[in-house]
Order: C-alpha cells, then sequence, then structure tokens
C-alpha cells in the first residue's frame, strides 16, 4: 500500500469526526457554563476522569516517544530505527491530548501559562507543567524532519538530523523527570490515597509502568498500522520488543509485589473491598497475566499472541493511572459522604481527544512520510 | 548520524542548562517550619460554643467586602437560611459560600454536652492556618502565600488558574472550589486578614459571646489552652471573650477535657488551636494525620531532580558513546 492509497473519507473517520464535534461542543460548554455544569467533580472530588485519564493516561501513553527515540539514538539500536517516527509522532499526539485536558480541567484556562512566569519550586504541579511546555516543543522538533521533508528544505532538515541525539538526550531526560513527577504529584495526601497505591517509590512505580506501556503501545501500533495500511509487520522489531516487554514487565512486577508486602501487605488486597478488587484486578491484567504469557514461547514469538499481550498492557496501566488517580481516594472521599462517577461530558470530551488522536495520527501517515510507505 | 561529539555535547549542555535554570533551588525553596513569633490564631473551646452559629454569620457579614475572603463584586451575602431553623445561618458544610461552619456530632440521646456517650459536641471547622501549609506547597503558581509575619495563609485570586492541587494537598480538605461560576476561585477562611490589616481581628471572635473562639498571638493561645488543660472540672475560671489578652472575661466552671490540644502537632501544628471535651476523630477530624510536615514528602523527590538531571546526561551521553560504532560494520 502506499501513502495515496490511504483513504481519508472511510466510515471510521466519519464517526471519528462526528465523536470530535461532539466532544467540542461539550468543551464549549464546560468553558462558558463552567466546571459545575458540565462535570461531576465536587470538594472532595477535585480531580476526576479528565486528570487521570487524559493527563496521567495520555502521558504514559506517549511514553513510546522518548523510549524508542532513546533506543535508536542514545543505545545506537538501529534496528528499531522505522519505528521512530510513528512513536514520536504518537509521543506528539498523547502530550497534545494531556494539554489540551489539562486546560480545560483547570478552572481559569485562559491562565494556562500562568506556571511558566510565576514559578513556584515547592510544587510538582509546577515542575509537572514546565516539562509539559518544554517536552512539547521538544517533541515537535524531533517530529519536525516530517515536515521539512515534506516542504523540502534540506537545510533545515539537516540542521535538525545534525542536533537529533542532543534532543533526543533532552527528549529521555524530560520525560524520565515527567512521567515520574506525575506519581511524585500525589505524595503530598499521604492520609488521602490508598496505601495499595501510595508509597514514597510512586513516582518511581509511574517511571517503570511507562516504559512498560511504552514498548507495548508501540509494538501494538505497529501492528495495528501495518493490518490497517496492510504492509508487512516488522517481526524482527517486534519480537525485539517484546523480549523488552517480558524484562521490564517482570522487573515492574517485582517492584509492584515489593510495595504492597513492604506496604499495607497481601491481606489488604485480598479483603474484598471495590478499591482492592480494583487493585487486584490492575494487578492480574496488566501486569501477572501479561509476564505469564510473555514468559511462553509460543505467545512471544506470535505476532498475535503479542498483540494480546500488548492489548492488556495498555488496558492495564491506564487502569492504573484511574486507579491512582481517582479509585485510590474513593475510601477516604467515600468516609466523608462523597462519589465520583464521571459526567457524560466528561466521558464526550475524553472520547473526543482519543477520536483526535486516531484522526490526527492517520492523517499524517497520509501526508508525511510517518511510516516510510512508499509514495 | 553525522553528529560529532562535539555538536552533541555542545546541545547536550545547552539543553541541560535550560533544565537546570528550571529546577534551581533558592536557598529558600523548601518550606519554612517554625512559628513566626508574632504569628496570630484562633483558639476555640468546644466546651464554651453554645453553637448559636454567630461566627457563621458574621464571618459571612465581614468578609463580604473588598479584600474578605468570600467577596464578590456585585453579590449579596450568602446567608443560607431554612425557613423555621432558630439559626442565623444554616450551612452545613464548608462550601465555596461558607469558610467557617458550626458542626454538631451526637451519639445516642444527645443530651450531655461535650461528650460522646449519648451526648453532643459542636466543633467549628475552618482553615487551621498550617505552620507549614501543604496548600501553599503544591500551589504551581503562588496564589496561595504564607504571610511571614502574621503566618496567616491568604490567597491570591489573579495568580490562581484553578488546578485544584490545594484541594488534593490540604489534609484536612479546607479549600472550596466555586464549581457554580464559569469564572471561579478558591474560597478558604484567610483569618480575616484584611480586618487585621485595619486594625481589627477575626469577625468570628469578635462576635463570639462566650469566649469559645478567642483570637490572639498564637503563643499567648498556646499558654492559654494547656493552662485550660491544668484545670479541674468544675473549678470556676475566667474565660477571656474576643481576645486572649480580653478584659472582657466569662466566668464559669470547667468543663471536662480531654487531653489535647488539636493543632500543637499535626501536620507540623496549625495556628487554629481546638479544645473539645471528646477526642477529635469524633468530631470528624483525621486521625491518620501525622506529626510529619507534609511537604517534606514532595520536597524529597524535588531534592532528587538535580542527581537525575546529571545523571542521564551523564549516563545518556556515555551510552551514545559508546554505543556508536555498533551498527558501523552492518551500515557501511
Ligand atoms: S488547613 Fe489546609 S488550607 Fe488551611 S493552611 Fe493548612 S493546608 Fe492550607
Ligand atoms: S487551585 Fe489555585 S490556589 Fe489552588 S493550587 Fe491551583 S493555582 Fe494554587
Ligand atoms: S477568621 Fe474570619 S474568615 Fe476565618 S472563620 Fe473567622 S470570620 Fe471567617
Amino acid at each position: 500500500m502506499t501513502q495515496k492509497d490511504i483513504k481519508l473519507f472511510t466510515p471510521t473517520t466519519v464517526v471519528l469526526l462526528v465523536i470530535m464535534a461532539a466532544g467540542g461542543l461539550a468543551a464549549l460548554y464546560r468553558v462558558f457554563f463552567g466546571l459545575g455544569a458540565s462535570t461531576h467533580l465536587s470538594n472532595i472530588w477535585p480531580w476526576g476522569l479528565w486528570i487521570s485519564f487524559d493527563v496521567l493516561g495520555g502521558v504514559a501513553l506517549a511514553a513510546g516517544g522518548f523510549v524508542i527515540a532513546g533506543t535508536v539514538y542514545l543505545l545506537n539500536w538501529k534496528k528499531y530505527k522505522p519505528i521512530v517516527r510513528p512513536a514520536i509522532l504518537n509521543a506528539f499526539f498523547g502530550y497534545a491530548l494531556a494539554a489540551t485536558s489539562i486546560t480545560l480541567d483547570i478552572g481559569v484556562p485562559w491562565r494556562i501559562w500562568h506556571p511558566v512566569v510565576m514559578w513556584q519550586v515547592n510544587s510538582i504541579m509546577f515542575i509537572v507543567a514546565i516539562h509539559v511546555v518544554l517536552y512539547t516543543t521538544t517533541l515537535a522538533t524531533e517530529s519536525s524532519p516530517l515536515i521539512f521533508e515534506k516542504l523540502n528544505m534540506p537545510r533545515a532538515l539537516h540542521f535538525v538530523e545534525k542536533i537529533m541525539v542532543g534532543i533526543v538526550l533532552f527528549g529521555v531526560l524530560l520525560s524520565t523527570l515527567h512521567q515520574s513527577s506525575l506519581g511524585a504529584v500525589f505524595l503530598i495526601a499521604p492520609t488521602k490515597v490508598s496505601p495499595l497505591w501510595y508509597s514514597s517509590r510512586l513516582p518511581y512505580m509511574f517511571l517503570v509502568s511507562a516504559v512498560m506501556l511504552a514498548l507495548s503501545m508501540v509494538s501494538f501500533e505497529t501492528i495495528l498500522s501495518s493490518r490497517v495500511f496492510k504492509h508487512e509487520p516488522p517481526r524482527d522489531i517486534l519480537l525485539g520488543l517484546a523480549r523488552g516487554s517480558l524484562v521490564v514487565t517482570g522487573f515492574y512486577l517485582v517492584l509492584k509485589l515489593w510495595d504492597l508486602i513492604t506496604g499495607p501487605g497481601i491481606g489488604y488486597a485480598l479483603n474484598g473491598s471495590l478499591v482492592s478488587n480494583m487493585y487486584l484486578l490492575e494487578m492480574i491484567l496488566g501486569i501477572i497475566l501479561p509476564f505469564v504469557l510473555l514468559l511462553m514461547n509460543n505467545v512471544r514469538t506470535r505476532l498475535n499472541g503479542i498483540f494480546f499481550v500488548n492489548v492488556l498492557v495498555i488496558i492495564g496501566t491506564v487502569l492504573n493511572r484511574l486507579n491512582v488517580g481517582i479509585v485510590s481516594m474513593a475510601e477516604y472521599n467515600g468516609r466523608m459522604g462523597y462519589d465520583y462517577f464521571p459526567s457524560w461530558m466528561e466521558f464526550l470530551v475524553t472520547m473526543a481527544m482519543i477520536a483526535f488522536a486516531i484522526l490526527g495520527f492517520k492523517i499524517s501517515v497520509k501526508y508525511l512520510n510517518v511510516l516510510k510507505l512508499e509514495h | 548520524m553525522s553528529m560529532n561529539r562535539r555538536d552533541f555535547l555542545k546541545t547536550a549542555a545547552a539543553g541541560s542548562g535550560i533544565l537546570l535554570a528550571s529546577t534551581v533551588t533558592p536557598a529558600n525553596a523548601s518550606m519554612p517550619k517554625e512559628l513566626p513569633p508574632e504569628a496570630v490564631g484562633i483558639l476555640y473551646d468546644a466546651t464554651l460554643c453554645i453553637g448559636c452559629k454567630s461566627c457563621m454569620v458574621n464571618c459571612k457579614t465581614y468578609n463580604n467586602v473588598p479584600g474578605g475572603a468570600l467577596y464578590l463584586p456585585g453579590r449579596a451575602t450568602s446567608y443560607e437560611v431554612k425557613p423555621g431553623e432558630p439559626y442565623w445561618d444554616s450551612a452545613t458544610d464548608l462550601s465555596s459560600k461558607t469558610v467557617n461552619v458550626i458542626k454538631v456530632n451526637k451519639s445516642g440521646t444527645a443530651v450531655n454536652k461535650d461528650n460522646n456517650e449519648n451526648g453532643y459536641s459542636f466543633i467549628k471547622q475552618h482553615c487551621l492556618h498550617c505552620i507549614t501549609p501543604a496548600c501553599v506547597s503544591v500551589c504551581p503558581v503562588g496564589a496561595l502565600r504564607k504571610n511571614p509575619v502574621t503566618g496567616v495563609v491568604y490567597y491570591e485570586e489573579s495568580r490562581c488558574i484553578g488546578c485544584r492541587y490545594c484541594m488534593i494537598g490540604c489534609p484536612f480538605n479546607i479549600p472550596r472550589y466555586e464549581y457554580e461560576r464559569a469564572i471561579p476561585q478558591v474560597r478558604k477562611c484567610q483569618l480575616c486578614q484584611h480586618r487585621y490589616e485595619e486594625g481589627k481581628y477575626s469577625a468570628c471572635c469578635e462576635f463570639c459571646p462566650t469566649g469559645a473562639s478567642i483570637f490572639g498571638k498564637v503563643v499567648d493561645l498556646r499558654k492559654e489552652a494547656a493552662k485550660r488543660l491544668t484545670l479541674k472540672p468544675g473549678d470556676v475560671y475566667d474565660f477571656p471573650v474576643q481576645t486572649v489578652g480580653s478584659k472582657e472575661k466569662s466566668r464559669r466552671p470547667v468543663s471536662k477535657y480531654i487531653n489535647h490540644v488539636y493543632g500543637m502537632k499535626e501536620a507540623g501544628g496549625t495556628q487554629y488551636l481546638l479544645l473539645a471535651g471528646v477526642p477529635f476523630d469524633w468530631l470528624g477530624f483525621n486521625k491518620n494525620i501525622s506529626e510529619a510536615y507534609l511537604p517534606d514528602l514532595t520536597w524529597a523527590y524535588i531534592a532528587k531532580i538535580p542527581a537525575v538531571i546529571a545523571g542521564v546526561i551523564l549516563v545518556g551521553t556515555a551510552t551514545w558513546a559508546i554505543t556508536k560504532n555498533r551498527n558501523k560494520d552492518k551500515e557501511e
């Protein structure tokens, strides 16, 4: 398949556009009528779906960008070069999603730039904000060769490629700090976050799980786009990613168990409450099952098997972010008599963000040389 | 990749320079941990409180002026009075329109005052003006600040972006948000700082008829609280009214206290101190709040950032240099 063969106006595209339009309306409603009218947030539940899924999840889903760029440019593992561009582009959309959602989520969106000028170095939120700004710029630079190629600007292209290693290193640094900082956001609330997730290692857990998710996400995308755009999947790369996944998933599993045993203890996870069950679901679906499956040779070496594991890891890690952001506070907030479940407008905006990322990726593949398909 | 080592190092150095600049830690970056000597606060004695809610209604009245914690140009004072109720203000919890609330906790027949068996106790809830406030430490734009002299934790609306991290950070669940408005603000007690500047003091203390809420320097309030704990139930004592050094006293027998001044140590200490005849967790205070300074939990992470920056740059550069030639044979 060549880029020209990619049809833009398919039924899927229409569905995505409808979702985006509806989400856009919901977002406008939120801007004009406020958070109370559009969300189910409250004084006891100040953060909900947008923070937990769009921001925590979106940034985690974007981790493929720094992991693969680092692998290729810093570890010089050139085998993975073909997936650098889609991984970075995907990261760009992940960050765009997170940045748009946080802008909608804060009460005064037009002051989103305040942290950049009003520094407050005690605040993890400040550190997170600075990272979003710097890393989105870095990602734009990392993916600029796509544009320079398209516009036929060889000198700009040459310049960016010349400084690429430095940019990638900067990107890896920012991502390391940013992924872990999102975990560190919750360090301030030891009495609110359930001990199943709260520990001083929370930043570290966020970083390791982001790397784990990165490998699965990139592999998932590679398999998916080879199916959608009907080209031969790069087996060698996918098997390599699966081996990487096995190592990182194993490491993360050990970390999680260590955290549980030295923290609230295994019994706490088995006490049958909703919160504990959500923890078990995340552990089993997103970590234990993928690890066990990857241990099996005939899963790890078959694309269908790898694809299935990827889906599990993606769901499991996103669930982890939802758990930390929402479920972990359910017990504390529940004691005060408050529940939270997102409103339909919150869901709609989130769905529109996802639709935007999918469609944006597709358009990029058609018009820019992302997958290095034939022209 | 046609970049040589010098280009690379230059780029890396420039990049890290930007990042280092963004994470520099000024000497005063970590949060204050000492009570400012002139700090002011409130002592609330639940055994003296009669639940009249005069403090609630006057808190609203005197904060609905420019500079006040509830001020909004053009908005009427937000009393929440239900018809037929014998109170001045019937708000049942803190909200964006109520930054001070009197609650009552009951058990059984609820006949004995200041008793958690078949009794009841009042409690006055508002910002505790922590000595090391979590809300100030988490605010990304410095919209919540602590006055270095009075220790008052106040709010600068024009900075606030509305991220609501302060609400997550506050261990006492104090800050409230105006979800109902399209241009919302955080609302919390600011210890009537606007009145203090005019030589007055907290409205809730000025209008408390019994001396249950008294205003003063925290050092004096601490002494007063400690003294009350030494009194024997039934002794007659002259309780100061309005302010801790007031000449006006309310002479009455002492009730039984539990041996605890809330706010001496909780979350590192607060400028709002409380006395009661019943345990504080029974009154709704989270008993898991430790004596640790909450901002330290975050600072432990932030303090490592410069080391992480140096580490990633070093390891990244070294890895690049070592593995640079890995694919040479294949490529050429
Ligand atoms: S009680 Fe809460 S809002 Fe008040 S100073 Fe302490 S942390 Fe801030
Ligand atoms: S909501 Fe406003 S005051 Fe609270 S932490 Fe965010 S910016 Fe600061
Ligand atoms: S000090 Fe002022 S703002 Fe705070 S509760 Fe009392 S009256 Fe209200």
